[in-house]
């Protein structure tokens, strides 16, 4: 049994259906801004406001942002493990991207809430 | 008709570096033979090639090659399968040479010995022998007939990056051979020892293994039942 301390989950299984989950959230999400787009007939700063001024579109973005969040978070520490043989560098490399994963998540939840 | 043949040679005694050794071989017009038959007169030409064989059709597993791209067994694997005026014959990709097309397999076995391969029962012994019902000795079609011969887990970039820590295709289709043994009592534990974000979940899909397979098994579906296995028990 290999221990992961840098993982998001701890067990391959968690990060597993983390990594599931959170694709259907930004399949979802994608789909809607999608249909949103091509059903508008206009799209301008009123309604690119009154959309994003509703609370259930600003929890469902963040939702979406959290997903990429965590998505990135395990696919890069997947790539790293894979790719980046030296301690160190990796270390420093998934450090990197987690604090960069949550330094966008909350830069993001205060654009959302600054609307 | 002449066949031209490039071979991976490689003496650590002699050579400081790896090298491609052109050879020729005079097939008779509209035969077709085994590659490890063209390897054994190459031999003739050249007794300083080295390879592994053994029972010469494919049973026993021993001459696993990289031929023109791709792993496979080279006794039953026929010189017209192979496309291309040359036929370039590597050692399986992945593991430490140690001369020509011998590869060192310590790695891959220690994977297999990682899952025990065996079977457990820790309930009290029976008479004569555990029986098994129809139906649950057809859950083991598929997986049993494994030989071990490496070819898919090195055709796997999971296994060629971390060769220690997963358990590579031949290994999990072995580990999902005693887990859906109905004899078998440490499912449990078994299924604990590969609960890591390597030893089963490194696998991406990308089915390789399934491609190079020479007894045409499927280690990605064992996969795929190893995950469901998992996750029936953690969710």
């Amino acid at each position: 049994m290999v221990t992961s301390a840098t993982s998001l989950g701890r067990s391959g299984l968690h990060d597993w259906i983390i990594q599931r989950i959170t694709a259907v959230v930004l399949a979802a999400y994608v789909i809607y801004f999608l249909g949103f787009i091509f059903s508008a007939e206009v799209i301008e700063f009123s309604v690119w406001k009154h959309l994003f001024s509703q609370v259930w579109f600003k929890v469902f973005s963040l939702l979406a942002l959290a997903s990429i969040v965590f998505h990135a978070w395990i696919g890069m520490w997947i790539v790293s493990t894979d790719y980046i043989k030296p301690t160190g560098i990796r270390l420093v490399f998934q450090a990197f991207v987690i604090l960069f994963c949550f330094a966008c998540l909350i830069w993001g939840a205060q654009i959302l809430w600054g609307v | 008709m002449k066949m031209k043949f490039s071979i991976y040679r490689y003496n650590p005694d002699t050579d400081t570096k790896p090298r491609m050794q052109d050879y020729e071989l005079e097939v008779e017009e509209g035969s077709d033979m085994m590659v490890l038959d063209a390897l054994l007169a190459l031999k003739e030409q050249d007794s300083t090639l080295a390879f592994r064989r053994s029972c010469r059709e494919g049973v026993c597993g021993s001459d696993g090659l990289n031929m023109n791209g791709k792993n496979g067994l080279a006794c039953i694997t026929p010189l017209s399968a192979l496309k291309g005026n040359t036929v370039v014959i590597r050692p399986l990709p992945g593991l430490p040479v140690i001369r020509d097309l011998v590869v060192d397999m310590a790695q891959f076995y220690r994977q297999y010995e990682k899952v025990r391969p065996y079977l457990i029962n820790n309930d009290e012994p029976p008479a004569r022998e555990h029986l098994q019902s129809p139906e649950d000795r057809s859950k083991l079609d598929g997986l049993y007939e494994c030989i071990l011969c490496a070819c898919c887990s090195t055709s796997c970039p999971s296994f060629w990056w971390n060769p220690d820590k997963f358990v590579g295709p031949s290994g999990l289709l072995q580990a999902y051979r005693f887990l859906i043994d109905s004899r078998d009592t440490e499912t449990q534990s078994r299924l604990a020892d590969l609960d890591d974000a390597y030893s089963v979940f490194r696998c991406r899909g990308i089915m390789n293994c399934v491609d190079v397979c020479p007894k045409g098994l499927n280690p990605t579906q064992a996969i795929g039942h190893i995950r469901s296995m998992l996750l029936k028990q953690g969710v």
